[in-house]
């Protein structure tokens, strides 16, 4: 193991027609990506349109139907994962893979093929702070990963792959789990390396903004097949997006209307929580969301926000406070979603808002089904009615799966996130709660959530936004809210303030 | 997102779906009790048996006759009902396996409360009725005891059901050996006998104790529940993520204790027929094993309640047979939880099949980032 590597070792890659054939499914049709060394190329597409396919492909993962390989153009046979580490092929995924237990260390150390059954950990140590000392930025070796913020995981998770000397990085989303600063950061210093022909990057992404910001060629995928590729700089988003959506028409984003009706609907009142410790997770909540307004809350992950979604929808008890809904106290339980009209999309729908195992028409129905027409005498379920709404509701929002019976862990996650909706936003509703409904979908479905969430703000609901995305709290919200150390420390309207007065609240200034 | 494709749901292919789990639900045990047997076979050649003498012993004294068949069935009352007690509380997501204890609680409460009405000369019907209720609300207090630690004070259910049961056994000891013992028990302490007339007989015709129709009926019942039911929705929700099952507003707590009290009301209700129907006194012979084989037949079942009632008959014409298998091979007692044993342990390595059997996965809508 040669822990510091020479520099201007960037190797380029090049995948000639590859094509991967599920079933009737071709996933990949005669794709060909050219990475020459040292750039930082983006790999657009949306949901479903074959990127993953791709990398996987070229990673070992799955053994494409046909196609080829060049590394530093010469032909390169990858079948396993371990191959594609041989080859100096890495990768970084949209979720961490470190151990949180161990240090950042240990994590270093165990990843290595050839780690010993007895490790001398002294002169690991060494061989790791000479390595670090040649990386442009730092992680702090000796720290639990568990203790490490998202920004700095993400950044070790790159180390990893440098300490292995894997200099074909391919990151999959890497900045879905960071702020804002910490992507622009990290992305950065890759962007450094890769200018100092040290790696080469393929980026699969879906901002935009960091594709003009950050990278130099890109390539667009849609449905399995390659519908362009280009110079980052030059190309306009527009004409990205044009090559990423085609011709589909995206919902046109609804526009704000004016209310004059600013009844009060929502009230918390001085909610306070702890976690299973009984350390405070919330403290002294006090927040107001009118009729027709979006109120969004803007806050530096892990700062209380889960929990306060948590506390409101009923997951979570509070130890302290009351919740108010016209003016009536709130309990969260079944009865009292129905009659006020509360409504939720929870963050990660597929593990806070479906059960994973149970169909698409069963999930669609957990609104609905103890009541009629699903439900007779409040007991007898009845699976004609409850079948026949679930294809309304797939129909009418758009849910692309194989069959209502299909479970909905089968589904990607925009249409999982469209099946949520379309059992939450198809009612009436009064009261909704979101919680960072992008997160981690295609551009389209991010318009489409989006301008569905404004919709409903225009039919009059109090929307609560709890988001990570400033700039989705930007486009959003009628009035922003901060919370810092699990309490809100900033309230105004979002004509009143700007991202720099939010940030700095966010950084608990 | 394509809009083309997105709306149209080829509705030919929703038969398919479900055809398809149902097939996978029907072959992965199949293939599991197959290759159990073949496992097992090996293990008589090894201790020098014939397999074919095994299996064929197997067959005649499980389904050979029509007394075999009858002896079949009857042995299968107790292992529905502990089978029954298994699979509700797993659909929920809870692992209990205290059925064993439920159910000699449950024979035990029977036994007892039957002392003072068979003195007093209640009518038989009347006394049964009183002995089911009270071994049913014993067995699901004692089940719902498990499912409320769980809840409520996080005990791992698994663990608190298991030593439950421990603690149930010892009770009945503790009364049969002392206050409840009757004098004319002399080598084996037990409860005063229930007398003949007391004892339930069996369905007309047949050599089959009621116990068997109550297991059936109670199997299609409670399919009927966690399936057609907003109580069995809601509890699959719950089982399937708590979570999602939280922000629907469900009562998630009430829920898993009913489960846990259906699991045990099923266990107890065993114990009353067996108390009632075979040994008609409780003693010692009440801890069988069978809420443990009821696990086996639970998983075999795949949780599904019909489905535990042909698994239940299987399990027990094996035992029926056992004592043909040991007088005419001269095999000891425990061949046969050898045998149980192979099977359990197969049948956990082939649940990760599911889903991983290509022929029955449903064609992907090619959805995947």
């Amino acid at each position: 193991m040669n822990a510091v590597a020479p520099m201007g070792r960037a190797p380029s890659l090049e995948a000639t027609g590859m094509t991967k054939i599920f079933g009737p499914l071709v996933a990949l049709d005669d794709v060909s990506i050219s990475v020459p060394a040292g750039s930082f190329h983006a790999l657009l597409g949306e949901n479903g349109a074959g990127k993953s396919t791709l990398v996987k492909s070229i990673m070992g993962f799955y053994s494409p139907d046909k196609g080829s390989v060049k590394l530093d153009g010469k032909e390169v046979s990858i079948k396993t994962p371990k191959d594609a580490r041989a080859h100096g092929i890495g990768m970084v995924y949209q979720h961490f893979t470190l151990v949180p237990c161990l240090t950042a260390a240990e994590n270093l150390v165990i990843s290595r093929a050839d780690a010993p059954s007895v490790i001398d950990w002294r002169k690991e140590k060494k061989a790791l702070s000479e390595f670090m000392e040649t990386m442009p930025f730092k992680v702090p070796l000796d720290a639990q990963v568990a203790t490490l913020s998202a920004g700095e995981k993400q950044k070790l998770e790159i180390l990893k792959l440098l300490y292995l000397d894997q200099r074909f990085m391919i990151l999959d989303e890497p900045t879905s789990v960071l702020t804002p600063g910490e992507a622009d950061e990290m992305l950065g210093l890759l962007g450094d390396m890769a200018a100092k022909k040290e790696i080469t990057v393929l980026m699969i992404s879906h901002k935009f903004r960091e594709v003009k910001a950050f990278c130099d060629g890109f390539t667009v995928l849609r449905r399995g097949k390659l519908t362009g590729s280009g110079d980052a700089q030059s190309a306009s988003i527009a004409e990205m997006s044009r090559m990423m959506i085609g011709d589909t028409e995206v919902r046109e984003r609804a526009a704000r209307t004016q209310h004059n009706d600013k009844r009060e609907v929502l009230e918390l009142a001085g909610i306070f929580a702890e976690d299973a410790e009984g350390t405070p997770v919330l403290s002294s909540i006090n927040l107001k969301v009118n009729a027709g307004e979006i109120v969004g809350i803007a806050g530096v992950s892990g700062n209380g926000q889960s929990a306060l979604v948590e506390v409101l929808a009923g997951q979570r008890a509070m130890s302290d406070g009351a919740i108010r809904i016209q003016a009536q106290n709130f309990a969260p339980k079944r009865s009292n979603f129905d009659r006020y009209k509360v409504f939720g999309l929870p963050e990660e729908p597929l593990k806070n808002a479906t059960v994973p195992r149970m169909s698409v028409a069963e999930n669609l129905a957990f609104r609905a089904f103890d009541k009629p027409p699903v439900a007779s005498l409040g007991w007898w379920m009845s699976p004609g009615p409850l079948r026949k709404r679930a294809e309304e509701l797939i129909k009418l929002y758009r849910v692309k799966t194989t069959s209502p019976d299909a479970p909905i862990e089968t589904l990607s996650g925009g249409n999982v996130q469209r099946a949520v909706l379309a059992r939450e936003l198809s009612g009436d509703v009064d009261v909704l709660i979101v919680a960072n409904p992008c997160f981690g979908l295609d551009f389209a479905s991010v318009a489409d959530i989006r301008s569905q969430i404004m919709e409903q703000r225009n039919r009059g609901a109090a929307v609560l936004l709890v988001s990570e995305d400033l700039d989705e709290i930007l486009e959003l919200a009628d009035r922003v809210a901060v919370m810092s150390g699990g309490t809100i420390t900033y309230v105004a309207a979002i004509q009143e303030t700007d991202r720099n007065v939010i940030g700095q609240h966010m950084a608990g200034h | 997102m394509s809009a083309e494709t997105a709306g149209s749901i080829p509705s030919t292919h929703t038969p398919n779906v479900r055809m398809l789990k149902f097939a996978e639900a029907l072959f992965v045990p199949l293939v599991a009790l197959l290759v159990s047997a073949v496992l097992f076979s090996l293990f008589l050649l090894i201790i020098g048996k014939s397999p074919v003498d095994f299996f064929s012993l197997v067959w005649t004294g499980g389904f050979g006759s029509s007394f075999s068949i009858q002896q079949s069935l009857q042995r299968s009352a107790p292992l529905i009902l502990a089978g029954l007690a298994f699979a509700i509380p797993a659909r929920i997501g809870l692992t209990i396996i205290g059925a064993e204890g439920a159910l000699v609680l449950g024979g035990f409460a029977a036994a007892a409360i039957a002392i003072p009405l068979v003195t007093f000369g209640i009518p038989a019907p009347l006394t049964w009725l009183l002995m089911a209720l009270i071994a049913m609300v014993t067995g699901g207090v004692w089940i719902g005891l498990a499912g409320w630690l769980r809840h409520y004070r996080g005990v791992n259910e698994t663990i608190s059901s298991l030593l439950l049961s421990y603690i149930a056994i010892a009770i009945m000891n503790f009364f049969v050996e002392g206050a409840l013992r009757d004098p004319a028990s002399a080598n084996k302490p037990s409860t005063m006998p229930i007398g003949d007339a007391y004892r339930i007989g069996s369905i007309p015709g047949t050599d089959v104790h009621w116990g068997f129709a109550a297991g059936i009926v109670l199997a299609i019942a409670l399919y009927i529940l966690m399936s057609r039911t907003t109580f069995g929705f809601a509890a699959r929700m719950t089982g399937g993520n708590v979570r999602a099952a939280q922000a629907q507003g469900l009562p998630v707590g009430l829920l898993i204790v009913s489960c846990c009290v259906i699991a045990g009301c099923c266990a107890g209700l065993a114990g009353f027929f067996e108390v009632a129907a075979i040994h008609g006194q409780a003693n010692a012979s009440l801890v069988a094993g069978y809420g443990f084989t009821g696990i086996l037949i639970a998983f075999l079942a795949r949780h599904n309640p019909l489905a535990v009632v042909p698994v239940a008959i299987l399990f027990g014409a094996i035992a029926a047979a056992g004592g043909l298998v040991q007088r005419r091979m001269g095999m000891p007692d425990a061949t046969v939880l050898v045998l149980q044993g192979i099977i359990f342990v197969v049948l956990l390595t082939s649940d990760t099949l599911y889903g991983r059997l290509k022929f029955f996965q449903p064609p992907v809508g090619g959805d995947r980032t």
